[in-house]
């Protein structure tokens, strides 16, 4: 029960090209204490931390090189537009996205999905057409499309999932149709860690002439992806899950459906010319980016990104499957656990409960013990009510995490086990 | 392997444990005077309280039931002991007591906040002032007084989050 695993002599993590030890140390935050222990951070879902690289570029930008975007032509500004524009390029690199014109910048997936729904679902939706989603949906790919069906009479239809939390494909496949004008998806479940298969569902829905969103949200800092490839219609994602600042997100669109579309926000920067009789919207990106943007938090987005890059998505991707094998290993071995979300392709998020102790007290006694958790419905109350549970405590991990983390996690529920018995 | 934080223990505390374990008084009451359901939807803990009042207005019987961390659940139970029997005006008073206390938890720092002096007409309920240093878990510990007090009004319905929007 004592055992501690030490940081730097996990060789398994070397073998996977990453050394652990040298990522954490990137990461003022991890040096703190919680409660007066280590911290131990599994809440990477909810957010991830932030590596000095982009702590320091935040920095450096208020420090030297504050100014509004695509309006000055003083020396500032346009180090400011030239620094924001070309995270726009990384970006579209990152995402695999064709043109930057492709990629707008928002405020988060929310804003992303919702910038959808209030643009192109609501211009190109009429009554009885349908929006299909799945039941592992994040509030956030639901309550837009629920909003959507009131404005427009849109009907929205769920696709069920398994008891491992797998989407249902042939229940799926039998929800398309002639009236199906969008797919909105989750490509990784956020309280289930369910990996979505994207290549096939945007297939089989192309196949029925439907468009495809796929809500990146838990994709984006853990799975390679290329969306020219795959083919998906709108992707949207948050720069605070990938290590980057809050308050940005990203809407990849494909472009002819971001041309066709009308911007939902009207204001500066997005015009080519006002007048009180007409005004003439800006081409893209701008169009789709009215006002001044959260030009700091973008250009820290693109310190992320390129951390990311310089880490490689592979090598995350590869040490994190390790960690949630292990993870999944121990917590099964834990009398009482009960694991939520088993599907075959997952990411290493870990859904579970204890016994009939409540998540929340699970989650305070964790955090005690330095460990931070979520404990909650996740914003995922379907979920919860599809698998019974009214709240679960959810572990979920990233590149700076390491073995000695899941010890620490079995540790702090074997506390709640102890103070509950 | 070193105890369970003080801190925690603290929180937890047996009689907690055990009203969380076994709580009195819980299950529907048939037939009631008053009917509440109670809801913090930033975690889901959901409870009903139903109380029977007695022609002069005490509360000769109150019941509850639903689901929530053992924090929630031991305060509803607790709550339902100290209550039954009293006259309605104490049965408020108290529940506004121990609302300003749980409060006080709230917003005291560490270190300011003397139980004894602080918590003289609680009796048992001074067992929830290790929640002084668990903020997110105060509205734990006033759900059931909020749903209790909506029973009593004739609001039916409490939310820890009241006017604000949920979101978590």
């Amino acid at each position: 029960m004592s055992t501690v695993v030490s940081r730097t002599s996990d060789s398994r993590s070397a073998a996977a090209g990453l050394d652990v030890a040298a990522i954490r140390a990137q990461f003022p935050i991890l040096a703190q204490r919680v409660h007066g222990q280590p911290l131990v951070y599994l809440d990477n879902a909810a957010t991830t931390l932030k590596p000095r690289a982009v702590i320091d570029r935040l920095h450096r930008h208020y420090a030297a090189e504050t100014a509004n975007i695509h309006r000055g032509v003083h020396y500032l500004s346009e180090q400011a537009t030239e620094a924001y524009e070309q995270v726009r390029e990384r970006v579209r690199g990152f995402l695999g996205a064709a043109a930057r014109e492709e990629i707008i910048f928002t405020s988060g997936t929310t804003d992303s999905i919702n910038l959808v729904a209030q643009g192109w679902a609501t211009a190109n939706l009429a009554r009885g057409d349908e929006v299909v989603i799945t039941h592992m949906e994040h509030h956030s790919n639901i309550v837009p499309w629920q909003m959507l069906a009131e404005r427009t009479g849109a009907v929205l239809r769920v696709a069920p999932i398994s008891d491992r939390g797998e989407l249902e494909w042939d229940r799926f496949l039998d929800l398309l149709g002639p009236r199906t004008r969008l797919v909105a998806a989750t490509h990784v479940c956020n309280s289930l860690g369910t990996i979505v298969p994207a290549a096939e569902l945007v297939h089989a829905a192309h196949a029925v002439g439907a468009r495809v969103l796929l809500d990146g949200a838990q994709a984006a800092a853990h799975l390679p992806l290329d969306v020219t490839a795959l083919d998906v219609d709108f992707y949207c994602c948050s720069g605070h899950k990938l290590f980057g600042p809050t308050g940005t997100g990203v809407l990849y669109g494909k472009r002819e459906l971001l041309e066709a579309m009308p911007p939902v926000r009207g204001g500066g920067d997005m015009i080519k010319s006002v007048t009180f009789a007409r005004t003439t919207y800006a081409d893209l990106p701008n169009k789709l980016e009215a006002g001044t943007p959260h030009i700091a938090g973008v250009i820290g987005l693109g310190a992320a990104v390129e951390w990311i890059e310089r880490v490689g998505l592979e090598a995350i991707g590869r040490h994190e499957e390790r960690l949630l094998d292990t993870a999944t290993a121990a917590l099964s071995a834990i009398d009482g656990v009960r694991l939520i979300g088993t599907a075959a392709h997952k990411s290493a998020i870990l859904s579970f409960t204890v016994g009939d102790i409540h998540p929340h007290d699970v989650g305070t006694i964790a955090d005690q013990e330095g460990v931070a958790l979520r404990t909650g419905h996740h914003c995922t109350q379907p979920v919860m009510d599809r698998f019974g549970v009214p709240a679960t405590a959810r572990a979920s991990f990233s590149v700076y995490n390491d073995e000695s983390d899941v010890a620490a996690l079995v540790r702090a529920i074997g506390r709640a086990q102890e103070m509950f018995a | 392997m070193s105890a369970p934080s003080s801190a925690a223990r603290e929180l937890y505390q047996q009689v907690i444990l055990d009203h969380n374990r076994t709580p009195r008084n819980w299950g529907a009451l048939q037939p009631h005077t008053h009917h509440a359901e109670g809801h913090n939807p930033l975690c889901g803990d959901r409870y009903e309280v139903a109380v029977a009042l007695a022609d002069d207005g005490s509360i000769a019987d109150i019941r509850f039931q639903g689901s929530g961390c053992a924090i929630s659940k031991a305060s509803a139970s607790m709550m339902t002991e100290a209550v039954k029997g009293l006259p309605r005006a104490d049965a408020d008073r108290l529940g506004d007591q121990c609302g300003r206390l749980v409060d006080r938890f709230r917003r005291l720092a560490p270190g300011e906040l003397d139980p004894a002096r602080d918590q003289h007409d609680l009796g048992k309920l001074r067992v929830f002032s290790g929640i002084w240093e668990f903020p997110a878990r105060v509205k734990c510990a006033t759900l059931p007084w909020h749903t209790l007090h909506s029973a009593l009004d004739g609001s039916g319905h409490a939310t820890t989050e009241a006017g604000t929007g949920t979101k978590e």
